[in-house]
């Protein structure tokens, strides 16, 4: 009998430290859902308190029903049917219902249509539980994040259509964007739709590597302008499961087993446009895959916290020359780095939902707000935009560097062990490789949000996260002198951003990585002093002072070497490339 | 056509939690040191009756006899999709044994004249399964006991697979019938987030802060209601310490050291000592 809530304290401390109320008032648009709704909740105390039951019960069924279930599924995988269809392994199958059961399956959709209208960070911490007891099975939960997206750019029709089944968790879905030639590259996306003479739109074409392409409801990137050939060509129509949508293979994968990745063949498919045409690729999907970046961050802290969790342990009980082996330095440093490591993304990752929470209330209040309210709206929107345009893909590309790391280095410390299957551990290092590609390989977020680094916003972060801590007046002496440390390291990197916008594109994309680098260590640095401040749970505030100091005593050396190397102005990757690459491989 | 369905349930201190001081000097159970808890297969009862609802309609009333603290247990069941919950509470009904408890909760299912009664099979603190029968015989309702699986509800009465230890039989029983339901019987329903954020609320009279007004909570649907043995025409001489014929002798702590044990041989001779061994401990024969 676990529960992933209730024993996980790092979670439990966040979900009191971050300002919740702040998020309930604004996605209850001030309560006022209460008199409708008889359980929606009538002030921000209740609905922190609903929340906190609510992440306990899905808690409760991710430690008692999902994650012992997981090892067999990523075993049996899923099964392509003759008839098209797929079924899903028992223990999969058995979790979409549970989670159906417990109403989590419409976790942010308005009550109007079924759901139960958590912000978006109680979601965030759901996804961290169901990954940690089944990768494979976040995905499925994950895509919830389509019907937010129906939600938010679709015609009433289609609400009304489709979203009332999904939040009850009778349909999933699935965002079928990637094709053989368009992956990273969403541009060259080639599926294509068109219209009849009663102005019905039907798919026809082939998309590729869609995770859970067997849903009940499809949201497809296709091609509607087809003498437009970049992103302004596409837009985004949804479908259902039919005899017409036929699903030709599954992968065969590393890892996340129990996550059915198909090949689609659209047979002239009847579908709807959400939206406006042309809209698909440029605004549409760009937010979609912001809400899955998050989604996937979440994930690789699951799939972390698993891997960790299996490492203590063994540290803790395998004895060699005669004392347990996490008495030895090396070990502990494998086990002491992966959990600050853990938190670090867990950190950064709930600070951007929590942004991105902001976000989309200011975009609903810009709905109705007028006068000088409007104009205050649109300034918060902007500034909190730019935040999050940096925020998201940091998160995304830290987290599931993170739960490589960490899921490399609890292999490391059970050793043989890890190797063999006889542990969870090989699984958890299979199924965090995917968290890197997908949604946007970490190249792609390092080049998104070190954009960010470069037009200051991140300065803007950290000036305003140090500014005033989140639950306390002013920063303590424990606390300070860890601030102007990162106050100082700012203004270094507020230098490195001047000399590079002085070199070459190339150079630039370079050294990109290095850039976002140094800005995620302040940026995290300065949420575990804010953590420190905390008056939640003064010996959680105590953990993180000490988290905060093994943090900087780790990152800093790190960041001066970057910065070391930034300034060396060496570049010979693009210049020597063919001698240092070597000779192509000769494939005979 | 729906049924008119009643779970009797129980909280109980959580015996898997068990320390040292789980037991008081005097031989009573310490329940300020054991979390209370929902007996455990009091779940899988409700779990077996929300699954008669909701494949033939009817409503599900979950009715359990304690304390207002007991509440808790209500309030969990509402949460899981019990369409009723009711707290039997009354001082005269402290220090009932089983008899006299099924003879209280027996009148309560008389007067929510129910159709099908689902029980836990035993309770983990007494571990008696003695409430659920003596219950239907007194109603004079046909007695099911270790329901593994609920293989359908009809014009013939409740069919049930029953685990009798070794070996299970399919049994048939005519309504109204009270059943008592295994663990095995099924995986208990989580939480429904709508019914969490709602019945969280809900309390009895005896909960409500001062000033709530108990009419306003029943309005909203959040007042839980409490019956006392008047309400429950209860002959008093069959409740309490009166109605009880069980009188408790002595209760032991009995605390098992470790390493107490003796190795035989497998040998005839190492079989014999150890069954020798065992008639003059008592333990068997």
């Amino acid at each position: 009998m676990a529960n992933f809530f209730t024993d996980n304290q790092d979670m439990m401390f966040l979900f009191k430290h971050f300002n919740l109320e702040r998020l309930a008032t604004l996605q209850e648009e001030d309560f006022r859902f209460h008199e409708e709704f008889d359980f929606a909740p009538e002030d921000a105390d209740d609905a922190r308190d609903s929340y906190e039951r609510i992440l306990k019960n899905v808690g409760q069924i991710c430690g008692d029903e999902i994650a012992p279930t997981a090892e067999e599924s990523d075993n049996v995988g899923n099964i392509l049917n003759d008839d098209g269809s797929v079924t899903y392994t028992p223990g999969i199958q058995n979790a979409i219902e549970r989670l159906a059961q417990a109403e989590a399956m419409g976790f942010t959709l308005p009550y109007r249509f079924g759901g139960i209208n958590c912000p978006q960070l109680v979601f965030s911490m759901s996804n961290d539980m169901v990954s940690r007891a089944d990768a494979s099975l976040m995905n499925i939960y994950g895509l919830q994040g389509n019907a937010d997206t129906l939600n938010a750019f679709a015609s009433e029709e289609i609400k009304q259509e489709y979203l009332p089944d999904m939040a009850a968790g009778n349909w999933t879905s699935a965002m079928v964007l990637t094709e053989p030639d368009a992956g990273s590259d969403l541009q060259a996306v080639r599926c294509s739709a068109y219209q009849d003479e009663n102005g019905e739109w039907f798919i026809h074409g082939v998309k590729r590597f869609i995770t859970n392409g067997c849903g009940e409801v499809l949201l497809c990137l296709v091609r509607t302008e087809p003498e437009i050939s970049d992103g302004r060509g596409l837009s985004l129509l949804v479908c259902k499961r039919g005899p017409k949508v036929k699903i030709r293979r599954l992968e065969n994968k590393l890892g996340i087993h129990a996550s059915p990745t198909c090949e689609i063949f659209f047979d002239h498919v009847p579908a709807k446009l959400v939206g406006e045409r042309q809209y698909g690729l440029i605004k549409y999907v760009m937010s979609l895959m912001n809400g899955a970046r998050i989604g996937i961050a979440s994930q690789s802290i699951g799939i972390g916290e698993a891997a960790y969790r299996v490492a203590r342990d063994y540290g803790a009980s395998r004895e060699q020359y005669g004392v347990t082996i996490d008495t030895f330095p090396a070990v502990r440093e494998l086990l002491v780095n992966s959990q600050v490591d853990l938190q670090a993304a867990r950190s950064l990752t709930y600070y951007a939902t929590f942004n991105v929470d902001i976000e989309i209330a200011c975009e609903k209040k810009a709905l109705v707000a007028e006068g000088d309210e409007k104009k205050a709206n649109r300034k918060t929107l902007r500034s909190i935009g730019r935040y999050n345009k940096l925020l998201t893909p940091m998160a995304k590309y830290y987290g599931s560097e993170m739960s490589m790391r960490v899921s490399n280095d609890a292999i490391a410390v059970l050793g043989g062990s890890g190797y063999m299957k006889d542990y969870a551990s090989e699984r958890h290092m299979r199924d965090a490789r995917i968290t890197t590609i997908y949604e946007g390989t970490s190249q792609l977020q390092v080049l998104a949000a070190v954009a960010g680094v470069l037009s200051g916003t991140c300065k803007t972060v950290i000036e305003d996260i140090t500014a005033k801590p989140t639950r306390a007046d002013a920063w303590s002496a424990d606390t300070k002198g860890f601030i102007e440390t990162i106050q100082a390291k700012m203004v270094e990197l507020d230098e490195c951003v001047t000399f590079i916008k002085t070199k070459s594109t190339a150079y630039r994309d370079l050294m990109a990585r290095k850039l976002v680098d140094m800005g995620i260590f302040l940026v995290v640095g300065t949420q575990f002093a804010d953590q420190a401040e905390s008056t939640v749970d003064d010996e959680m505030a105590a953990t993180k002072l000490k988290v905060l100091k093994h943090w900087m005593a780790w990152r800093m050396p790190e960041f001066d070497s970057y910065k070391a190397a930034i300034f060396a102005d060496l570049d010979y990757v693009n210049p020597d490339f063919e001698a240092l690459a070597g000779p192509l491989p000769i494939i005979e | 056509m729906g049924y008119n369905i009643v779970v009797c349930a129980k909280q109980v201190p959580d015996t898997k939690r068990i320390t040292g001081d789980a037991m008081k000097e005097d031989g009573t159970v310490n329940r300020a040191a054991l979390p209370a808890i929902f007996n455990p297969e009091d779940l899988n009862a409700l779990e077996t009756a929300l699954a008669v609802r909701d494949a033939h309609g009817g409503t599900v009333t979950v009715v359990t006899m304690g304390p207002p603290n007991a509440c808790e247990i209500l309030r969990d069941s509402l949460c899981r999709g019990a369409d009723k919950a009711i707290l039997v509470s009354d001082r005269r009904a402290a220090a009932s044994d089983t008899l006299a408890t099924s003879y209280i909760l027996s009148q309560a299912v008389r007067k929510l004249n129910a159709d099908l009664v689902f029980c836990g099979r035993q309770a983990i603190d007494g571990d008696t399964a003695q409430v659920g029968p003596q219950m239907a015989e007194k109603l004079g309702f046909t007695l099911v006991t270790y329901l593994e699986e609920l293989i359908n509800v009809g014009n013939d009465g409740i069919r049930v697979k029953r685990n009798v230890g070794n070996g299970w039989e399919d049994v048939t029983a005519k309504l109204p019938a009270l059943v008592t339901v295994l663990d095995t019987a099924n995986t208990p329903r989580p939480y429904m987030s709508k019914r969490l954020m709602k019945f969280k609320k809900a309390k009895c009279a005896l909960e409500l802060a001062e000033g709530v007004c108990p009419d306003a909570m029943a309005e909203k649907g959040l007042l839980i209601d409490m019956w006392d043995l008047d309400a429950l025409e209860c002959d008093m001489q069959w409740v309490g310490m009166a109605g009880s014929p069980t009188k408790v002798n002595r209760i032991l702590s009995v605390v098992l050291a470790g390493g107490d044990y003796e190795e035989f041989e497998p040998t005839e001779a190492g079989a014999a000592k150890l069954v020798s061994e065992l008639i003059e401990e008592h333990t068997i024969g």
